[in-house]
């Protein structure tokens, strides 16, 4: 299958370079940008060694990968996104860092394109306030892992166009995602409720109520959740959590939602997840989930 | 290791036959006290207990402490609980708890006599809530007061937790399936334990309990 438009996708961290398997996989032609030359060389291994995994899983037909992979493309040049049609921002949560790369992009791209924010917690009206073209800017958050995972939260903000939501809906669809349409508040649903509860268990394991090990095995036992919650956090890592905390107390002053003092502990040590081998569980690879 | 059970009234975790009860011996060397007043069956025989390499006690929302005391008891007393959500039917999870004094071959012989029969363990301290309660209850919670806010309808905060995280329930479909006043119960009680506002039974939770009360009467 191959699809006409282009997609673009901004930072290739772990939510971007899921996210771009699953736009090219849809057939798209996906662009991915990021500065470092290194991690693109890296997402586009990833991307492959996923693909791969999942021709011999039976998942994707033989050969399908290879065609999948013919239509990612990285790039450090931020101009080769011009010619998308949708772009997805998949940086850090930091407003100025999403501010500066839509307001350049706001200059490159056709009137036409439609700007997507992965954010997890930043108001979508604050985000398009900073793009250059309010009217254009929705919000599509993915779940961890991207590649994976079927639900995206879409959000309008304040001023996001009518025809501008539909058609950001439509693509998403056309991505062969589950959009479920939220409002623009702080964590919208689903990182409203995660990030307190893996606070709660990150001041489970400072208080010593039980080892993670026991700690994932009593919830996956017990609610049958596919993931322990430090398991899901050692993906989505340290450094972001502080990140997710950070912007959503600031926005709730929840008590729950404060960044529990064991996270800026285990960055100082750098056990960030699965990305430095370390976090609240030991890992020997840091290959993508699943296939 | 044999151990024998000590029925003291009913049990929420053995609330039918199970391998576990039927492997137990009338003269097992350790022992097993079931039952809501399990506690209290404790307290009858405690001078009896000593030879034993562990005793269990089945505890409720009470952490172990009420039975045995917080510092310096017996050190080969553990309590346990199979986690079971409301009115829905026990899980495989057995808590087992102890205190800081608690002999480590005691823990290590209940944890293996519990798995033979086919249960999985989690250990843990002796904290309100244990591991489950303590960490899904102010989830539950806020869920239930967000559907109050109107963050979004109960199918879509359902469908976005589900799709979204992998959870075979939302959390509104599991409380309203497994018993509200069952989670105003349980959250209450955590709630004079711990203090922290993050327990305080939701108001749809203490709706659900207040109209069981009146059904009840």
């Amino acid at each position: 299958m191959n699809n006409e438009k282009t997609i673009g996708v901004v930072g290739c961290g772990t939510m971007g370079t899921g996210i771009a398997i699953v736009c090219a996989r849809a057939g798209f032609i996906t662009r991915i940008y990021d500065t470092r030359a290194e991690a693109l060389e890296n997402t586009r291994k990833q991307a492959a060694a996923f693909l791969k995994k999942s021709v011999e899983r039976g998942k994707l037909a033989e050969g399908e990968d290879a065609r999948i992979m013919s239509q990612f493309h990285p790039t450090t040049d931020l101009n080769d996104l011009g010619d998308c049609d949708l772009i997805i921002e998949a940086v850090f949560e930091d407003l100025k860092v999403k501010h500066a790369i839509f307001s350049e992009l706001n200059k490159i791209c056709e009137p036409h394109t439609i700007f997507a924010s992965n954010t997890s917690t930043i108001s979508i009206t604050e985000i398009a306030g900073g793009s250059g073209r309010d009217d254009r800017v929705v919000g599509m958050h993915f779940c961890l892992p991207a590649q994976l995972m079927k639900l995206v939260e879409m959000s309008p903000g304040i001023s996001t166009s009518e025809e501008t939501f539909t058609q950001a809906w439509a693509l998403c669809e056309a991505l062969g995602q589950k959009p479920v349409k939220t409002r623009d508040t702080p964590g919208f649903i689903l990182n409203y409720f995660l990030i307190p509860f893996h606070n709660d268990v990150i001041n489970m394991v400072d208080q010593g109520v039980a080892t993670p090990a026991d700690i994932d095995l009593a919830i996956k036992t017990a609610l049958g959740y596919p993931l322990g919650p430090l398991e899901l956090l050692d993906m989505v890592g340290m450094d972001t959590q502080l990140l997710l905390c950070e912007a959503m107390y600031g926005l709730t002053h929840e008590a729950r939602a404060a960044c529990p003092p064991l996270v800026k502990r285990m960055i100082g040590a750098k056990h960030l997840g699965r990305k430095t081998g370390k976090g609240f569980h030991t890992y020997e690879s840091n290959k993508i989930f699943g296939a | 290791m044999t151990y024998q059970i000590i029925q003291s009234g009913l049990s929420r975790s053995f609330p039918d036959s199970h391998p576990f009860i039927e492997a137990a011996t009338t003269d097992g060397a350790n022992i097993v006290i079931t039952g809501e007043q399990a506690g209290q069956g404790y307290q009858r025989i405690e001078v009896q207990l000593s030879q034993s390499k562990f005793v269990a006690i089945e505890l409720g929302t009470e952490c172990l402490g009420v039975h045995i005391g917080d510092d310096d008891g017996p050190d080969n007393v553990l309590g346990f609980a199979r986690f079971r959500l409301g009115d829905a039917q026990p899980t495989n999870l057995i808590e087992l708890v102890h205190k800081p004094y608690t002999n480590s071959t005691s823990v290590e012989t209940a944890k293996k006599a519990f798995e033979a029969a086919g249960f999985k363990v989690a250990v843990c301290g002796d904290f309100p809530g244990r591991i489950v309660n303590r960490l899904v209850r102010p989830y539950y919670n806020a869920a239930l007061r967000r559907l109050d806010e109107g963050l979004a309808s109960a199918n879509d905060m359902d469908m976005t937790l589900r799709l979204g995280l992998g959870y075979p329930e939302g959390p509104i479909a599991l409380l309203n399936k497994t018993g509200l006043a069952n989670h105003f119960e349980v959250t209450r009680d955590l709630y004079e334990q711990l203090g922290q506002e993050a327990y305080a039974p939701a108001r749809r939770a203490r709706t659900a309990w207040l109209r069981q009360q009146q059904k009840d009467k």
